[in-house]
């Protein structure tokens, strides 16, 4: 892990430490805030925050956590798990991307449509595919990102193929003939399925495989297509390509100083 | 004549030492829920366990009205939402959100852990028992001086956490600790929830999920 201190290595771009000083500037201003949101924008547990907070039109001060280091903000806000995303409202830390979802869904119920379905039988099934996914995605998108092996990527192929066609599937009976999984507007399967979509292009650049097929899954390429043009997600979902420079840099780094594990870059001012 | 279970229309699958099957009997008794227990044998699941959970074909499965409900916490929930009587969670959404998250630590660590304690040897053995007594410690830090984790109510922590205090025993004989001596704020807890009916009529004596997993251990040829 990245110390605080600077060092001159020559490998690493400046810009990483430009960054320990915008986010200092942040945390002075912030104090002012009620709503904070300790997170980054490559994070797609932090994006559902995100665009969570933005369905409810809702401000907040977003404190982007340096890549390579953890703040004592956070360190102080979610000394269990010690990850983003943090929601700290009034001074009081919220942890784990859906409870922060749903605890903003509770909060702001007034300030505009319910993400989580209002139904409790329509809510467990919402809530089944949530555990499913977390449980089946990120760990084999991650594994995938990294390359190193080719069996790596197979299998990382082998569960997005068993995956996404459990969720087409789910997708009729959610939605009921609507647009989103949760209906008319974005709900909290949308947003916890949804935040991929960013990486999953960029999987698909980087490694050919045809992740969201048309001819597969084509119900879910239409619902991603609605999903990323949503106002609420639009400006906080990052280009593919981005995250590809973004991985790079971080191959790059891992194969210059080989053991330095769960390194993160910062992009500048996002 | 339909019995009282029949009319609430609730089935629970279930196999009988499991603590996440545990937590939904406890939530359904605590809720004064009529429902109909199936026992499933896990080396011979029944058609309506593959047909009602065909994607993890896993118990526990709530079956309301003929839909099925999978996931232990995703069951407490529902649960607690249909039968609103003697909440679960707490109506504030910031306690709502704490209790979810400990629920969810619960979820995301002990069984995992235990597993470890019980399976593994050596060095690897030496971690799952740092882990365990340090999972124990977070508990306990949470739980703090209040009756319960929900303070003077049994709440969605404590019906997540409960059903593996029968586990103790196990973690403690493995692990060679003593939950009395590391935690003595979660063992008093855990005397309070057996005091329970829900809990009592739910949870096993711990030595029989003791003997449950000195089966398991033969079978993995662990002894």
């Amino acid at each position: 892990m990245l110390t605080s201190k600077a060092t001159s290595d020559p490998r690493l771009p400046s810009n990483i430490f430009l960054h320990s000083n915008f986010r200092e500037n942040t945390e002075r201003m912030a104090g002012d805030l009620e709503l904070k949101l300790l997170g980054s924008w490559a994070s797609p547990f932090a994006m559902r925050a995100r665009i969570a907070l933005n369905l409810k039109g809702v401000g907040y001060e977003l404190l982007k956590e340096v890549s390579g280091t953890k703040s004592e903000l956070l360190l102080k806000s979610n000394p269990v798990y010690k990850k983003i995303p943090v929601l700290i409202h009034h001074g009081k830390p919220i942890c784990e991307s859906m409870i922060i979802v749903q605890y903003i869904d509770e909060v702001w119920a007034a300030a505009g449509p319910s993400i989580l379905p209002s139904d409790p039988y329509e809510r467990a099934i919402a809530r089944f595919w949530i555990v499913y996914i977390d449980d089946k995605w990120f760990p084999s998108s991650l594994r995938t990102l990294r390359g190193l092996n080719e069996e790596a990527k197979a299998e990382a192929e082998e569960q997005l193929a068993n995956a996404l066609p459990l969720l087409e599937d789910a997708f009729p009976k959610c939605s009921k003939g609507k647009d989103f999984f949760g209906g008319e507007t974005i709900g909290y399967l949308d947003i916890a399925l949804g935040c991929y979509l960013g990486w999953i292009k960029a999987i698909e650049k980087m490694t050919g495989i045809k992740a969201l097929d048309e001819a597969k899954t084509p119900t879910l390429v239409g619902w991603a297509e609605r999903f990323c043009s949503g106002d609420a997600v639009k400006e906080v979902m990052p280009e593919a390509d981005e995250l590809i420079e973004f991985t790079k840099l971080i191959q790059a780094i891992m194969n210059a100083a080989p053991g330095r594990q769960n390194m993160h870059v910062s992009k500048n001012d996002r | 004549m339909a019995t009282a279970a029949e009319k609430e229309g609730v089935v629970l699958l279930d196999f009988w030492v499991s603590p996440f099957g545990q937590r939904c009997r406890i939530a359904l008794a605590e809720k004064g829920v009529e429902y109909e227990y199936k026992e499933e044998n896990l080396s011979d699941k029944s058609p309506l366990l593959l047909k009602m959970n065909p994607i993890h074909k896993k118990i526990p499965v709530l079956i309301h009205h003929g839909k099925p409900i999978c996931e232990s916490l995703v069951i407490v929930q529902y649960i607690d939402e249909v039968w609103s009587n003697n909440p679960l969670l707490p109506s504030d959404p910031y306690e709502r959100a704490k209790a979810r998250f400990w629920a969810d630590f619960v979820d995301k660590k002990v069984y995992e852990c235990g597993t470890r304690l019980w399976k593994l040897k050596g060095e690897a053995h030496e971690e799952a028992r740092k882990d365990m007594i340090e999972i124990l410690k977070l508990l306990e830090g949470e739980l703090g001086d209040k009756k319960y984790f929900g303070g003077e109510t049994f709440g969605f922590v404590d019906v997540a956490v409960a059903p593996f205090t029968a586990w103790f025993y196990t973690y403690e004989t493995c692990g060679k600790f003593s939950v009395d001596e590391e935690c003595p704020k979660l063992a008093a807890w855990a005397k309070r929830c057996k005091e329970r009916e829900s809990v009592s009529k739910s949870v096993h004596d711990p030595h029989k999920v003791y003997e449950f997993v000195g089966k398991l251990k033969k079978k993995f040829g662990l002894e």
